[in-house]
């Protein structure tokens, strides 16, 4: 009898195990959703449906006195990045979107400057959690393969910094850091929507100076050309 | 009989607090002073904004600095803000809790709303005016400009309900930078005055393509040969210059109209083929122009420092900038013969206090913003212009104009034809009314074309139905269903102390509820001491 039980309980274990792990496949779509591969080749101003996991957000931000707002997502699935820009919710819907939550968005798809996103959006907040890795792209610098991973999580190896100055010359707004590699310069930026200035990337970013050498990680955003959100600066390793 | 007593003194006391609570939030009506203490120091914030230009804070902080070098005992400290959009919305949260700047560079669109605040803003009229203080006042210890020394134009922009709440500071209006090599290359001779038809006609004729799918035109794949970037001002403008309706003084919104219906399908219809483009759906229309991807670019004169590629500030990497010339003609036009544009630009106002001698210090160096040094230094940042005949008939303004294209600095010839473009058509501009609620009538008209552009791009179909739709959604985005016809704002008026016999009856109410609570009090008790009896 005992062994009886034992059989069972190993059975309903395993059906528990495989159900979980569907339900938590970052590779798997529901029924109507596009594949990362399927978003890319979408002309623009298609509408868009995808489901991704969400890994980073800038500040919600209210529109109205009645809690409607809007937050911009960073997100991703295992094969692409997403941008989704100024995407109506309210701040508890907001707070719920942390890094790693999935969720199911229809939209439009955009392009500015360069950078492609997904606009004019609804949104659902789905079951299931699942957080992107760092991909480092450094080898990938002035290739035209690197906007193939526009929006991921991405790392830079052994940067040198040439020079970092706040927009309009104030604390407290962006930080524009240009770094270079090879001989070539780069445009990066802390949005301060992304890390205010009480987060530790901008004040790690505002002690730098001209000449060190640092690996950079963050979200590869595009302005003009790449343009990468950083998350996070520490000296090369 | 004690206790009774007491509570009637209680009653009694809570009168003279009902009665104050009226209208205890409200400021006192600024009254100016006879003399400025100078005995006293005084700290006072400036909130202001700059254009993503970093000459114009250090013009700020000249400002401030050459300010306190005169008047010792008065402390200036800015606050530096990248849009008027963010100001507004600090401001609005800040007058509740009485924490406004003292001095703050603004619309007057956005002040129609801070006066529904009882006497947040102080009404300039009297200031203007006062002998000793006000403009060209005998006390000032500066030389600043007149009341007549600033342009009636402008100064007319500021009046809100009746009175003058802010100064002028800068003025601009917008231009079309143009890339005449493309107009040429597609066999077009820009006309004296650029006119719509001209600009959607050319537009279309560079949307050709070669068999890689390249534009003949540039060469490129990428090619949006007219971008606006305030739709807002594009709507009000092309209103205007039809004679279609916008909104009239005291609120009424009449941007809802056949006009604007027969203005959002022509832009519908050149959104569809890919040949207009605004700034929020695309990008900044320099980026657009610099890289030889865009012919007509409508911006702000005040954005003339990026437009063309010598430009001194260019947001592009180099390898994709194209050589081209720029020509910068006033916006397209329905009718050439009368050409109408906007005036905009930053006003400055003065916040009330409950110290008028923190106010008059406030106007003192609201004031010496309107001073030659900081007019001709600011209006050199961008194609802006002074705002008084002072600083404009100036021998240092009049040498600033006359070395256009000496370099690619301070002379940039595109940055000074686009100040030259407004000197030449001030009699040509207009403002849109002030009232409270105008700031989002203003934006539901560049919505409407935002709206319109996309369902367009997005090969929706844009006809009746759409604009009925269209004009139902914006209504209600912005509420203006919501907008009171009042005449202007809706500034709180300070109701004073209550009517006697209004006071008399909250005297009795208050009585009848304290007895009635005593009396279930007392209830209570005699309940409690017969419970405690039985156990």
């Amino acid at each position: 009898m005992k062994k009886i039980l034992a059989l069972v309980f190993a059975f309903v274990l395993c059906v528990s195990l495989v159900a979980c792990g569907t339900a938590n496949d970052p590779n798997k779509k529901s029924e109507g959703v596009m594949t990362w591969e399927e978003y890319n080749a979408a002309d623009l101003e298609a509408a868009v449906v995808i489901e991704a996991y969400v890994q980073g957000n800038q500040a919600w931000w209210d529109d109205d006195d009645d809690g409607n707002g809007f937050i911009t997502l960073y997100a991703q699935d295992p094969t692409g990045g997403y941008f989704i820009y100024e995407l109506p919710c309210t701040k508890a819907d907001a707070d719920k979107m942390t890094a790693g939550t999935k969720i199911k968005v229809s939209g439009y798809k955009a392009a500015w400057a360069g950078e492609v996103e997904i606009i004019d959006a609804t949104f659902e907040i789905l079951e299931g959690t699942w957080v992107a890795s760092v991909l480092d792209v450094t080898d990938l610098l002035g290739k035209d393969e690197l906007v193939n991973h526009q929006n991921k999580k991405v790392a830079f190896k052994g940067m040198t910094v040439e020079s970092v100055a706040y927009k309009n010359d104030q604390q407290g707004n962006d930080i524009y850091v240009t770094v270079s590699k090879d001989g070539a310069s780069y445009n990066f930026c802390v949005e301060s929507y992304l890390t205010d200035a009480n987060t530790d990337v901008y004040k790690a970013v505002e002690a730098l100076e001209a000449g060190d050498v640092i690996d950079v990680e963050g979200f590869l955003y595009w302005y003009e050309g790449v343009n990468t959100h950083i998350t996070a600066v520490k000296d090369a390793q | 009989m004690k206790r009774i007593f007491s509570l009637f003194l209680i009653a009694c006391l809570l009168v003279p607090a009902l009665s104050g609570c009226h209208g205890a939030r409200s400021l006192p009506e600024f009254v100016i002073p006879e003399a400025f203490d100078t005995s006293r120091t005084y700290e006072i914030t400036f909130w202001a904004k700059n254009d993503t230009n970093v000459v114009q804070t250090g013009i700020y902080e000249q400002a401030m600095a050459d300010f306190m070098d005169l008047y010792p005992n008065i402390k200036v400290t800015m606050r530096l803000y990248n849009d008027y959009g963010k100001i507004y919305n600090d401001v609005i949260t800040n007058i509740s809790t009485q924490t406004t700047p003292n001095v703050c560079i603004t619309y007057p669109d956005h002040i129609a709303t801070y006066l529904t605040g009882n006497k947040t803003v102080v009404p300039l009229d009297a200031l203007f005016v006062d002998e000793q203080y006000g403009l060209g006042g005998s006390e000032l210890l500066f030389d600043g400009p007149t009341m007549e020394e600033i342009i009636p134009q402008f100064l007319s922009e500021c009046i809100v309900n009746g009175a003058h709440y802010a100064m002028p500071y800068m003025r601009s209006t917008e231009a079309c930078y143009v890339n005449t090599d493309f107009v040429e290359a597609l066999g077009y001779t820009l006309p004296d005055v650029l006119t719509w038809d001209f600009v959607w006609e050319v537009s279309e004729a560079a949307m050709e393509k070669d068999a890689d799918g390249n534009f003949k035109l540039n060469g490129q794949k990428t090619l949006i040969p007219f971008i606006y970037k305030s739709t807002d001002n594009m709507m009000i403008q092309m209103l205007r210059q039809t004679g279609g309706g916008y909104s009239t003084a005291d609120g009424e919104v009449q941007i809802f109209n056949n006009t604007t219906k027969e203005l959002l399908y022509r832009i519908a219809s050149h959104a569809k083929t890919g040949a207009f483009s605004t700034f929020k759906i695309s990008s900044y229309p320099a980026n657009f122009l610099n890289a030889g991807q865009c012919i007509f670019a409508v911006d702000s004169t005040a954005g003339a420092t990026w437009m063309g590629c010598d430009a001194p500030l260019i947001d592009i990497d180099e390898d994709k900038l194209v050589k081209f010339e720029t020509a910068v003609y006033p916006i397209p036009q329905f009718d050439p013969q009368n050409p109408t544009m906007i005036s905009q630009g930053p006003s400055v106002c003065v916040f009330n206090k409950t110290d008028p001698q923190e106010v008059l210090a406030s106007w003192l160096f609201a004031q010496y913003l309107l001073t030659n040094d900081v007019q001709i230094a600011y209006s050199q940042t961008e194609g802006y212009v002074p705002v008084t005949s002072k600083a404009q008939g100036s021998a240092e303004y009049a040498d600033y104009l006359s070395r256009m294209g000496e370099d690619n600095e301070l002379y940039y010839d595109v940055k000074i034809k686009a100040s030259r473009l407004l000197l030449e058509n001030v009699g040509n501009t207009f403002v849109t009314p002030v009232f409270d609620g105008s700031v989002k009538v203003r934006n539901a008209a560049g919505q409407m074309i935002e709206n319109a552009a996309k369902a367009a791009r997005r090969k929706q179909t844009v006809d009746d139905a759409y604009m009925e739709n269209l004009f139902s959604e914006v209504t209600s985005l912005y509420r203006l269903d919501q907008i009171s016809q009042s005449g202007g704002t809706n500034e709180k008026q300070d109701l004073g102390s209550l009517p006697s016999a209004s006071v008399w009856l909250l005297t009795v109410l208050a009585a009848v509820w304290v007895l009635i609570g005593a009396y279930l009090l007392t209830e209570m008790r005699k309940k409690r001491k017969k419970f405690q009896k039985s156990h």
